[in-house]
């Protein structure tokens, strides 16, 4: 199993380096979308107020983060999928497709964050707890994704389906996050974020378990 | 699911709710007045839409354990009948808050919570016309409803209870619970959940048997040609 997953992932980011197009795309994705949005509020440095801040931020990462992981089960063709099927099985697959869907948010993630400091200033206070609600939230945002993906791909209108099948799923991760990061920005003392951070996390837990119970029936369809 | 003693039951229990409900004495409360009468349907509606929800994704479960449609069938129908009282309980809840908190729509944390629950399904019913093959649509529609439920539980008991609600109950507004739910309204109040969640039911039932003749009347067809 782990050595499964191990061979799985080695696979995935050998995959992702030779077609070097889909990851600079959706690193280029970012950045545009970031400067969109500071051209479109009009801001000058720091002059946008820090709720606004955290909001963009987080829809900016919401949707990069929907259109890395979309692709996860369709650029693959169904012939190779199948050979997957017969050499892997189902739960190393998702569980190895959620942790470098993970690994691959986290990075837009930073991106994102560093484009943002640069260009729209850089409110946040407590860098520690920011980068640690990233990463939870990437973890929540990959679970979840990962599996509506894999659910889209078994039908047509791949694009809308996607949209429409994770964003109300995602809702509880993205707003406890949004929430965490605004504590971050604020300064506020870790006590006052810990219950908010633990309850993301348990969030995180409950989507990837139903992921991981779920996925066999998926895949074996 | 043919026997009539449970619906003649069920009308019995929805016109005594009806009646009782609107006629029937109530304690006066600051704000609250008269319009805590809602009780007795915005909140039975919401009771009734978690139990069927409920039934649906044991349903799909079920399918998902033994591949036999007539599982799909009930999961697909109670969720229908589940969506219709969330729109329901949706638009008497609006009508309330008109009169209490002033606005149609006033970003209480439940309000949005339900609001997205329903997004939910909307997106499963999606889902499910999008896809063609009939074992495909049961099997891949019972993945996302499970999907989705476990994720619609955080979102309408665990999130709402982190922030100040509007909702009687939360952050220091009078609650229906603490010391007014007394003996006259629970009288009606635990009638009316049984008579919703009953009627839901009803309709669920009859679209599922529906259901069935269709399937059985297009298989004659096929066979006939063949």
């Amino acid at each position: 199993m782990f050595k499964q997953v191990h061979t799985l992932i080695l696979k995935e980011l050998t995959l992702e380096w030779r077609q070097k197009y889909a990851l600079n795309g959706i690193l280029l994705y970012v950045v545009s979308a970031v400067f969109i949005t500071y051209l479109s509020v009009g801001a000058k440095q720091g002059n946008i107020a820090v709720t606004t801040w955290n909001a963009l931020y987080w829809i900016i990462i919401l949707f990069s983060a929907v259109n890395a992981v979309a692709k996860s089960f369709v650029q693959e063709h169904q012939g190779r999928q199948l050979y997957y099927y017969m050499i892997a099985s189902p739960e190393a697959i998702i569980v190895s497709k959620i942790i470098y869907n993970s690994f691959l948010t986290l990075v837009l993630a930073l991106l994102g964050y560093l484009v943002f400091s640069i260009i729209l200033g850089n409110p946040v206070q407590d860098q520690g707890l920011f980068v640690l609600n990233l990463l939870l939230g990437a973890l929540g945002f990959s679970a979840c994704l990962t599996m509506v993906s894999g659910i889209a791909s078994k039908a047509s209108n791949n694009a809308t389906l996607m949209a429409i099948l994770s964003f109300p799923v995602i809702i509880p991760i993205l707003l406890m996050a949004i929430r965490v990061s605004k504590n971050a920005l604020d300064g506020l003392d870790w006590t006052v974020s810990v219950d908010k951070v633990l309850t993301l996390f348990a969030i995180n837990i409950i989507v990837a378990v139903t992921a991981y119970i779920l996925f066999p029936y998926l895949w074996r369809s | 699911m043919r026997t009539s003693w449970w619906k003649i039951l069920t009308i019995g229990l929805l016109l005594y709710t009806l009646i009782a409900g609107l006629l029937l004495d109530v304690p006066r409360l600051p704000i609250l007045n008269e319009t805590i009468r809602a009780l007795h349907f915005h909140v039975t509606m919401w009771f009734g839409m978690i139990i069927m929800l409920v039934v649906a994704v044991v349903n799909s479960i079920k399918y998902l354990r033994s591949n036999e449609l007539k599982h799909d069938d009930m999961a697909i129908e109670f969720t229908n009948a589940a969506i219709l009282f969330g729109v329901l309980g949706i638009v008497t809840g609006m009508l309330w808050a008109k009169f209490t908190w002033g606005d149609y729509w006033s970003g209480d944390p439940k309000q949005n919570a339900s609001a997205i629950g329903l997004l939910m399904y909307f997106a499963y019913l999606i889902l499910r016309n999008s896809l063609t093959d009939v074992h495909q649509r049961a099997r891949i529609g019972a993945v996302y409803n499970i999907f989705a439920f476990a994720a619609f539980i955080p979102l309408i008991f665990v999130l709402p209870r982190l922030t100040d609600s509007l909702h009687p109950g939360n952050g220091g507004n009078p609650g229906f619970n603490a010391y007014d739910l007394d003996s006259k309204l629970r009288m009606v109040f635990y009638p009316a959940i049984i008579g919703w969640t009953l009627i839901g039911t009803w309709l669920a039932t009859v679209r599922v048997r529906l259901k069935r003749v269709e399937r059985i009347v297009e298989d004659k067809m096929i066979n006939q040609v063949s």
